[in-house]
C-alpha cells in the first residue's frame, strides 16, 4: 500500500502556489540490492495529475531519473483559497494513489 | 623528509589549542575568533548550516529541499513514536529532562554518574524507567529516528552546554584530546579538517567548520537516511581510516561534549538535509 | 480550449476531452485516467533520438526560459530543478538529462491557468547539459544548463 502524499496549496497573489511531496523508492531497475546483489527492477511513477476545482492544470509523465519521494511544484493562475486541489500518480506496477488539500 | 615536512606543518597549525590550562570558554572564544578571521563574511548564525554556509550554490539547494524535505514521512513516524506512550502509560515527555527546549543542555556532566550524559542517554534513562527496553545507539531505526523528532522540538533553543567542576573539566579535556589527536593511517584529526583546513575542498568535499556542527543532529543523509552526530563520527572516522568507536561510548560522548561545547550561543536546528 | 495547443507527449484533444467529462461531471477527479505513459519518448536512448521522437529537433533557443539548477549537485541523486517559461501560452515543459542513458525525464502538460512554471528534483549520473524544451502556440523553444556531478571524498 502506497503511503500518503502531502499537498500545500498556498494562495499568493492571482495565483496558487501548491507543492507536492509523493512517497515513492523511484527505483530505476539499474540498482543492484547490496545484500543480494540481484538488480532490484524498476518501479516508479509514471503519470502524475493535478486538477483545481475539477479541471485538470497539469498532467506530467515521468522517466525513473526523477528523484525517490518525488518533489513536485507547481502554480495555478485564478486559483484563490478554498479551492480544492486534487492531484493523483500511478506508477509502471499499476499502484496508484492520490490526495487532496484546499488551497489556504 | 616528506615525514618532517607533514610534522612541521602539523605543529604550526595548533594554534594553541592542545593548551590544557586554556578553559572551555576561553577555547570557544579562540575558535570563534579562528573562523571570524577566516570568513568575516560569515555571521554567526550562518554556522548552523555547515558547510552549505561556505557556498551559496549549495544553500539554495538546501533550502529548494527543505522548502518540502524527502524525508518528510519518516518525520512524521518519528512523532509517532516520540507520542505513542509506554505500556505503563506514560510519555517521553513525562520523563521531564527530555523534549522541548532541552536539547540544548546536552551533553552534560553528570556528578552522581560521574560521567557524561548525552541526549541519547537520557532517553534511554527514560525508557529504562518506564520498564522499557533501551536503543542501541548506533540503531538509526530507533535512537535515531525518535530523536529526529525529539530533538527537533528544541529548534531555536541556543545551544548552552555547561562545564561545571573538576571532573566535567577532565572530561571535556578528554573531548578535546580526542578532537585535536590525528590519528589513524591518514594521520588526520577531526581538527585537521574541519579548523585548520575548513573551507577547502578535499576530493570535491567542501570542508564544514566544526563550529555549528553539533546544533543539527540528527540529519537525514542523501535524502531519507537518518545519521546521528555520533553515528557520523563513524562514518568520518572510517573516512580517515581510523577504527571507530562506538556510538554512545565515553570516547564519544566525550568528544560529543567538547564539540557541542564550541556550538554554544547558536540555535537548534534539526532534522535537516544533507548530501 | 486552444486548438492550436501541442503538447510533445499526446494531441492536445485528449485532455481537452477529460477535462470536459470532469467538468460535466462525468468523471470523479480521482477516476480520471492520466494519458498513457508515452514509452516511445521515455525509451530513446541518446539526445538525437530522444529529440526526434519528441518532433523537436528544430527547437529555438529562447531567453525567456529560465531554469534554475546547481552549478554543482550536492547530491547527484536529488538535484532541484526549476522552470519558469514566460513564453506567453506556454502548454508543456519537458525536461531532459542529456548525458543520461534515457534522456527524457519529465514532461509536464500544462492547462487551465496552470503557470509556466514547474519545480522538481532529478537524478543524474554524472556531469551533464539539463535541457528543458518548451511548447507555446505550436513552436517549440529551448534552453540548457550545465550541472556539475561530483562523487565525494566523504559526503559532507
Amino acid at each position: 500500500m502506497a503511503e500518503p502524499m502531502k499537498i500545500r496549496a498556498q494562495a499568493e497573489g492571482d495565483s496558487a502556489n501548491v507543492k507536492v511531496l509523493m512517497n515513492h523508492p523511484m527505483e530505476t531497475g539499474q540498482r543492484k540490492d547490496a545484500k543480494t546483489g540481484q538488480v532490484v527492477p524498476a518501479h516508479f511513477i509514471q503519470t502524475v495529475t493535478a486538477q483545481v476545482n475539477g479541471k485538470t492544470v497539469l498532467d506530467a509523465q515521468w522517466s525513473q531519473a526523477v528523484s525517490k519521494n518525488p518533489f513536485l511544484g507547481f502554480k495555478v493562475k485564478g486559483a484563490k483559497a478554498g479551492d480544492k486541489v486534487v492531484v493523483s500518480w500511478a506508477d509502471n506496477k499499476g499502484d496508484k494513489n492520490h490526495a487532496e488539500a484546499v488551497v489556504a | 623528509m616528506k615525514k618532517i615536512l607533514l610534522a612541521v606543518f602539523g605543529a604550526s597549525l595548533l594554534f594553541g589549542a592542545l593548551n590544557a590550562s586554556a578553559t572551555p570558554e576561553q577555547d570557544r572564544k579562540e575558535v570563534l575568533e579562528y573562523y571570524k578571521n577566516k570568513f568575516p563574511n560569515l555571521k554567526f548564525d550562518d554556522y548552523v548550516n555547515g558547510a552549505l554556509a561556505l557556498s551559496q550554490d549549495a544553500l539554495d539547494q538546501y533550502k529548494a529541499i527543505m522548502e518540502f524535505p524527502p524525508y518528510d514521512s519518516e518525520v512524521d513516524k518519528a512523532k509517532k513514536m516520540w507520542e505513542t506512550p509506554f505500556k505503563n502509560g506514560k510519555k517521553y515527555a513525562d520523563c521531564g529532562n527530555v523534549g522541548k527546549n532541552m536539547a540544548g543542555h546536552f551533553p552534560y556532566f553528570d556528578e552522581k554518574l560521574g560521567k557524561v550524559v548525552t541526549y541519547e542517554m537520557a532517553i534511554n534513562s527514560c525508557r529504562k524507567a518506564n520498564g522499557e527496553d533501551e536503543f542501541a545507539y548506533d540503531d538509526m531505526k530507533t535512537m535515531g529516528l525518535l530523536t529526529a523528532y525529539s530533538r527537533s522540538l528544541s529548534d531555536g533553543m541556543k545551544m548552552s552546554v555547561k562545564v561545571e567542576g573538576a571532573k566535567a573539566l577532565a572530561a571535556y579535556e578528554k573531548g578535546k584530546v580526542q578532537f585535536y589527536q590525528r590519528r589513524g593511517q591518514l594521520n588526520f584529526s577531526c581538527a585537521s579538517c574541519h579548523i585548520h583546513q575548513v573551507g577547502t575542498t578535499l576530493r570535491t568535499e567542501l570542508l564544514s567548520p566544526a563550529l555549528g556542527h553539533a546544533v543539527h543532529w540528527p540529519e537525514f543523509r542523501g535524502g531519507d537516511s537518518v545519521t546521528t552526530l555520533q553515528a557520523r563520527y563513524v562514518q568520518c572516522n572510517k573516512n580517515i581510516r581510523v577504527v571507530p568507536f562506538k556510538p554512545g561510548s565515553a570516547e564519544y560522548n566525550n568528544l560529543e561534549y567538547f564539540h557541542s561545547y564550541m556550538s554554544n550561543g547558536l540555535p537548534m536546528q534539526t532534522p535537516v538535509f544533507r548530501k | 480550449m486552444n486548438t492550436k495547443r501541442r503538447t510533445f507527449l499526446k494531441g492536445a484533444g485528449a485532455a481537452g476531452t477529460v477535462a470536459v467529462a470532469v467538468a460535466a461531471g462525468l468523471l470523479k477527479p480521482t477516476e480520471v485516467l492520466a494519458a498513457e505513459w508515452n514509452k516511445a519518448a521515455f525509451d530513446a536512448k541518446g539526445m538525437p533520438d530522444a529529440l526526434k521522437v519528441l518532433n523537436a529537433s528544430g527547437a529555438a533557443d529562447s531567453k525567456d526560459i529560465t531554469i534554475k539548477a546547481p552549478d554543482i549537485a550536492e547530491n547527484g541523486a536529488v538535484v532541484p530543478v526549476e522552470v519558469t517559461s514566460k513564453i506567453a501560452g506556454t502548454s508543456s515543459i519537458a525536461l531532459m538529462v542529456e548525458k543520461n542513458a534515457n534522456p527524457l525525464t519529465a514532461n509536464f502538460d500544462l492547462a487551465n491557468g496552470a503557470d509556466g512554471y514547474v519545480s522538481t528534483r532529478i537524478k543524474m549520473g554524472q556531469t551533464s547539459n539539463v535541457r528543458v524544451l518548451v511548447k507555446a502556440g505550436g513552436k517549440t523553444f529551448t534552453a540548457v544548463k550545465e550541472v556539475k556531478v561530483t562523487i565525494g571524498g566523504c559526503g559532507g
